[in-house]
């Protein structure tokens, strides 16, 4: 069986497309629409799906060569004289070496920026550490005005492209390559900043973000078949970090278990530790992600699968977590 | 020493190894290293004062592989070279292995970690001057891509070598015109590159980069001037050596199937035998 069909049988899920294809394709007719939507690259077109877009909108791209510093500048420039503007290069790239374009260019400059991180946390498995994004959530988390949005499933992606083409605020998207499965009925609602419930649960409840979403939905489902009730919360938007949803969720349950492909420092989970903590809240909590340590090589599903960040992996922690 | 014939028999061997790498590997940067595999086997094997048993010696000549995506031809020229055994590289990308798709010092040869472009240079600049402060007479050779030059860290690290006068740094550039989304020229224009570099204060020379006795003539007499950091624009083909991936964009993080990686190993086999026999009339 492949990874694919493995992971629907597993959920029981319709499999849908990658979340980087919903991108490309929802940004394709975006700029159908609205010929002030601008695409800019960095060698990163064809890993953006985005070899269609430039074919078919070619004055609407501007391509800078492998410059991410450069990339992220001109993006500023561009949105500052009314461009909607989608600069997109890998995760790793986009937030490490064009940190300081994003701070002062983008977010202090207030150049509402749609900044895409494609191939985001570990997809590029293999290719190690410089390929990984860990760090991006946690140094974006601290600069101000910029919201991080980590879609779970094609709905979520598709909703949040086309949010943050018409958000006044810069807006950090990142996402990965392997097809996910729809999670959310086609009549749900999308918002930045609004948290989707999965499922509800009193037991235990994981509050995840990106690809590990379907991976807690799983979870959630191996626990209900051994009578354990456990919720799921998509938390797509990490800042701003919808309080309600989370200290409702965390109110309503014995143990929380947050869930990222990030580092377990300063990401989602700990930025729910501190409104929990700062709430009055009082759990059994969990951060799950990758631990501060040399990334095991391997596929993402294997990187996963080690640190337990598989359905397998999180059934048991919140077993854990619950006789504790 | 190897003349340029053993050379060039060496270079159609790794050929074939690094294909072969790559398709047990299901992963790797095919053409980037097919591109710069000429230009590795003879720094490793005439230029480099390095060896295995020598890697811990303050005085080796270091190299730095800025365009890391070609690791796998790096890591078939320090097997060869003895580094580690070659039966490590069936491990390449796979669970729990060191050996992942960029380089690392994890790997006995590899001097730093590299795989983000536009490091390289910089980091070969820091080498040289403390080679300098210390007078020791080690030298730093570094491998950068055409396209990675869009990184503006390679041209600020050049005002840096040129500053200091760094005759102890050895830039070599991987012109072969491509990288992924297409040609340079198309995607950001690097011409006129010789007159760029020149301007940026390097002495500068240009050869053919598959041409491994052009390679060890200009690499064998470095620094090209003294007092200046030098730098060798080596022109090559990405993809080099098998026909339908020459100068094809979509090589360049292309893997063989079945019915390609047999076309593509009858040329490289075929090459190591005219090699083979070419070595063989001349003993
Ligand atoms: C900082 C950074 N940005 C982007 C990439 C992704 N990337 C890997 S190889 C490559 C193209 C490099 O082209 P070139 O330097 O010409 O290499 P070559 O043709 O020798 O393979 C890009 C954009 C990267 N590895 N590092
Ligand atoms: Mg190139």
């Amino acid at each position: 069986m492949t990874e694919r069909s493995a992971a629907a049988a597993r959920g029981g899920l319709t499999m849908g497309r990658p979340n980087l294809v919903e991108f490309a394709d929802t940004l394709l007719a975006l700029g159908r629409e609205d010929r002030d939507v601008v695409v800019v690259t960095s060698d990163s077109r064809g890993s953006g799906k985005l070899t269609g877009f430039a074919r078919e909108l070619p004055d609407q791209v501007v391509e800078v060569g492998v410059a991410e510093q450069n990339l992220v500048g001109i993006a500023a420039g561009l949105a500052s004289a009314g461009k909607k503007v989608f600069a997109v290069s890998p995760a790793c790239f986009l937030t490490a070496r064009a940190l300081e374009q994003i701070k002062n260019d983008v977010a202090y400059s207030g150049n509402p920026v749609t900044l895409v991180g494609i191939s985001a946390g570990v997809s590029y498995g293999a290719l190690g550490s410089t390929h990984h994004s860990l760090h991006d959530t946690a140094a974006l988390r601290c600069i101000n005005n910029v919201d991080i949005v980590v879609p779970a499933d094609n709905f979520e992606t598709r909703s949040a492209v086309r949010a943050a083409a018409e958000c006044p605020r810069p807006v950090y998207l990142r996402f990965g390559k392997k097809p996910m499965p729809d999670l959310h009925k086609p009549d749900a609602s999308f918002r930045i900043g609004r948290a989707m419930r999965l499922r509800a649960g009193s037991d235990a409840v994981f509050v995840a973000t990106g690809e590990t979403v379907c991976r807690a939905a799983a979870a959630a489902r191996a626990l209900a078949e051994r009578g354990v009730s456990a919720g799921v919360i998509s938390m797509h938007t990490v800042k701003p970090l919808d309080r309600e949803a989370l200290l409702g969720a965390a109110r309503g349950a014995n143990a929380l278990i947050t869930v990222e492909e990030h580092s377990v420092y300063g990401g989602l989970g700990e930025a729910c530790a501190a409104v929990l903590l700062q709430g009055g809240v009082r759990t059994r909590f969990r951060i799950l992600g990758l631990p501060d340590e040399y990334t095991v090589t391997g596929s993402q599903e294997e990187i996963f699968r080690h640190y337990g960040i598989s359905p397998e992996g999180l059934t048991e922690l919140a077993g854990q977590l619950l006789n504790a | 020493m190897l003349d340029a014939q053993q050379l060039s028999l060496k270079s159609a061997r790794y050929r074939r190894s690094i294909l072969r790498l790559i398709k047990r590997a299901g992963a790797g940067h095919t053409s980037g290293d097919l591109s710069c595999v000429d230009i590795l086997n003879v720094l490793y094997n005439r230029v480099l004062n390095v060896a295995p048993e020598t890697f811990a010696d303050p005085d080796r000549d270091r190299f730095i592989q800025s365009k890391g995506h070609s690791v796998e031809a790096l890591y078939v020229v320090l097997a060869d070279r003895g580094f580690f055994p070659e039966s490590e590289l069936e491990t390449v990308c796979r669970f729990g292995s060191h050996f992942v798709g960029h380089p690392t010092r994890k790997v006995p040869g590899i001097e730093q970690n590299t795989g983000a472009l536009g490091h390289g240079l910089p980091m070969s600049v820091g080498a040289a001057l403390a080679g300098k402060m210390d007078a020791r007479p080690f030298r730093v050779f570094t491998l950068l891509g055409d396209g990675e030059l869009a990184e503006g860290s390679n041209w600020e690290a050049s005002l840096t070598a040129a500053h200091y006068g760094l005759d102890n740094l050895v830039v070599i550039v991987d012109r072969n015109f491509l990288q992924i989304t297409g040609p340079t020229e198309d995607v950001c224009a690097l011409e006129p590159l010789e007159a760029k570099f020149r301007d940026f204060g390097y002495c500068v020379r240009t050869c053919d980069g598959h041409d491994v006795a052009a390679l060890v003539q200009a690499l064998e007499s470095v620094p090209f001037r003294e007092g200046r950091p030098s730098l060798l624009l080596a022109r090559t083909i990405k993809g080099k050596g098998v026909s339908f991936m020459e100068n094809d964009p979509s090589w360049h993080h292309g893997v063989p199937d079945e019915e390609q990686y047999a076309a593509a190993m009858r040329e490289l086999d075929a090459a190591v035998a005219e090699r083979e026999a070419e070595v063989a009339a001349d003993d």
